[in-house]
Parts: C-alpha cells; sequence; structure tokens
C-alpha cells in the first residue's frame, strides 16, 4: 500500500478515536486545557511509536520463530509499560522542566488503550516494518488531533449554557459523536 | 450491590468505555462481552485477593496487568477455539481487556486491608454492572440502527440455532444506520449518561458519588 495513503488513513478517515474508538478514556479525562492535551498528545505519539517498533521486532523475531504468537497481547503490554518507565526515568533526570509538564500523564499512557490498539491492528493487518511505523506515527498523531480539537471546543462549551444533566462527560461524548460524523463523511 | 446501579462502573464512574462503545452496535456481542468482562474480573479479583499484601505498590500496575493479561488471554484462546465468529467480531477489543479501565481500576482500588470475600463480591458486581450497562446501550443501538435484536447468532456454532428478532415492520423510517455506526455509539451514550443523571438528581439525593 502507498505509505501516504496509509498516514491519511491511520490520521484523518479511519481516525482511531472516532471509528475504533481507542482512548476516549484519557479524551475524557485530560483534555480540559488545550496545552495540556498538547503535551498529553506528543507523549503518547512517542510511546506509541517507539513501542510499535518494538514490539514488531520482538513479535516477528521472537514470537513467531518460538511459535508462541498467543502470548502477543502479554508481551505487547509489557513493552509498552517498560517503555513508558524507561522514559519517564530518563525524561525526569535529563530533562526537568519537560518532565513538569507533561510528568503527572506519562503513566497514563500505559493504560492508554490507543497505544496498545494500534500495534494489535499493525500487527494484526500484517503491516511491514516500514508501514507499521507509518501506521502508528499516523494514529497517535490522529490521536493528539482529536485531542486538540476536542479540548479546544470543551473550552467554549465550559462557557454556555447546558442543561444540568448534560453537562461534563454527557455533553462531551455528545460533542465526539457529531465530531464522528463530520471524520465519517471524509470518504 | 451499589456498583450496579449507584457506581455503576460506565454511567456513573466513566470506566471503561472503549468495549462499551464498540461492541454494543449487536445485542449478542454485548452480552458476551459483558460475560467475558465478569470472568476477567472474578479470576483476577480471585488472584489480587491473594496477593495483594505482598505486592509492593510501585510494581502493582505491571504485577496486575500480567495477571489480567494472562486470564484475558485464556479467554482468547477459548473463544477462538469454540466460538471463532464471535472471536473475529471482537477484533481486537477483547485483547483490549488488559488496558481496560474497568478491569485494572478495581484490581487496583482494592486496598491492603480489605476482605478476601469483599474482594471477591466488588470484582463480581462490578462485572456484572458492566454488563447490564453494556446491554442496555447494544439494545438501543441495535434497535434503532439495524432494526433487529440479535441473541443468538455467532453462538450459533455451539447452539446450533439462531435467534435473530425484527422489531419493526420495513418502513422508510426505521434502520438509522448512523446509530450503528461509531458516531451513533458516541451520541447514546452522551444521552443515556445524561438521562441517568437526570433520574438521579431529580430524586432529590446530593448522592453525586464523584
Amino acid at each position: 500500500m502507498n505509505l501516504i495513503s496509509l498516514f491519511i488513513l491511520a490520521f484523518l478517515t479511519e481516525n482511531v478515536v472516532l471509528t475504533k474508538f481507542l482512548g476516549t478514556c484519557p479524551l475524557m479525562g485530560t483534555s480540559n486545557k488545550m496545552k495540556s492535551a498538547f503535551s498529553m498528545g506528543i507523549a503518547v505519539t512517542v510511546v506509541t511509536t517507539v513501542s510499535s517498533l518494538i514490539s514488531y521486532l520482538i513479535y516477528y523475531y521472537v514470537l513467531v520463530p518460538s511459535e508462541v504468537t498467543y502470548l502477543k497481547t502479554v508481551t505487547f503490554i509489557l513493552v509498552v509499560a517498560s517503555l513508558v518507565q524507561i522514559t519517564e526515568i530518563i525524561v525526569k533526570n535529563k530533562l526537568p522542566k519537560l518532565y513538569k509538564e507533561f510528568g503527572i500523564y506519562l503513566p497514563l499512557i500505559t493504560t492508554n488503550c490507543m497505544v496498545l490498539g494500534t500495534i494489535l491492528l499493525g500487527i494484526s493487518n500484517e503491516y511491514n516494518l516500514i508501514e507499521m511505523l507509518v501506521y502508528s506515527f499516523g494514529s497517535s498523531l490522529g490521536f493528539l488531533l482529536i485531542l486538540y480539537v476536542f479540548a479546544s471546543i470543551r473550552e467554549r462549551l465550559n462557557q454556555t449554557k447546558i442543561p444540568e444533566a448534560l453537562k461534563g462527560y454527557p455533553i462531551s461524548l455528545i460533542t465526539i459523536g457529531l465530531i464522528a460524523i463530520i471524520f465519517s463523511r471524509f470518504i | 450491590m451499589k456498583s450496579i446501579i449507584k457506581e455503576n462502573p460506565i454511567f456513573v464512574t466513566m470506566l471503561g468505555l472503549c468495549p462499551a462503545l464498540a461492541v454494543t452496535n449487536n445485542f449478542e456481542k454485548a452480552y458476551m462481552m459483558g460475560i467475558s468482562v465478569i470472568v476477567v474480573l472474578l479470576l483476577s479479583g480471585l488472584i489480587v485477593g491473594l496477593i495483594k499484601k505482598i505486592v509492593p505498590d510501585n510494581v502493582k500496575i505491571p504485577v496486575y496487568i500480567v495477571i489480567i493479561g494472562t486470564f484475558v488471554t485464556i479467554l482468547e484462546m477459548i473463544l477462538a477455539k469454540f466460538i471463532p465468529n464471535l472471536y473475529s467480531a471482537f477484533s481486537i477489543y477483547l485483547s483490549l481487556l488488559v488496558v481496560n479501565c474497568i478491569v485494572l481500576g478495581t484490581s487496583l482500588s482494592f486496598k491492603k486491608e480489605d476482605k478476601y470475600l469483599d474482594v471477591i463480591k466488588k470484582s463480581f458486581f462490578t462485572g456484572v454492572g458492566f454488563a447490564l450497562a453494556l446491554c442496555l446501550i447494544a439494545i438501543i443501538r441495535e434497535v434503532i440502527g439495524s432494526n433487529t435484536i440479535t441473541i443468538i447468532d455467532s453462538l450459533s456454532s455451539v447452539t446450533g440455532s439462531k435467534i435473530v428478532f425484527n422489531v419493526f415492520p420495513t418502513n422508510n423510517v426505521m434502520p438509522i444506520s448512523l446509530f450503528a455506526e461509531p458516531a451513533g455509539a458516541f451520541i447514546v451514550l452522551g444521552i443515556l449518561m445524561g438521562t441517568f443523571r437526570w433520574i438521579r438528581t431529580r430524586k432529590g439525593g446530593n448522592n453525586e458519588s464523584n
């Protein structure tokens, strides 16, 4: 498949948040401010891209030759968890300024189903290494995009009159639904 | 009991949204996912209840993830063997139970001094609450989105026959396919959540739990 079209597919037309529901929890929980949404998105992008590379190598050079592919879920989640831990230690020691900015979001990435979901989708679609990298990079940028768009809409939502029962999560979900309608008509 | 209604994992505490949205376009998929979550929660509750006293706090998350991952993998293998249709319908969402906030969140919420029986009870009722919420969303989405209620379809490889109801007679309005699409999932869940909150506040309860 053409790499550019694969990127567009992962980034926009099959956006992981809007068509596969991955990463809805952090989307609801963290995107109150545009700036923190952006930091969180960048952190997720880095972790997803690197962990998909490592998972790909482990899957095709360790799990497949030794015929233990049923271990893939456990292996991938361990890769993600340890990568998050390592990133946290590196950032904490080398870039304390950056750590202050998105330090609190780092441990949360482990439980972000977007990271694991992208890796699993990439493996089940049988992408090669380059395609896998493009796909995971595009998907996580798509997550960043939705996170950012949604955070900016939410800033406006906070200033408008909303029925008491719909305040907070319900109106956020309906908003995402409307964004999803717009995105699903891209094709 | 309060984990079923007052602290329903989906409508009130907003945990585990990703499978709740993904598998609810079909009633059968929804209740099977609900059962899977109950099984995983219960089994991991059994183990977590035993070892929670000896696990140091800073490695809690990886240890629990591996425990949950083990049970999810076992469940995946069983489904792939006996109900392959359902397994492929779930695609990645069964594996994603590993990082599901509801399973992990419940395991992490136990304190060291909690009793073993309470741990198992809470795991079970959280799972039931989650399953019921999934069924409710699925019924609404399937009836409006495809005008059917699927009770047994992929499971027919085990039971032998299919049970699928048509709800309304053919008309120009009814299957509104938007509701079967991802966008409909977000909107239905949002409206349901708002309704639940409206009912709770109308009862005059200031029992906003979080």
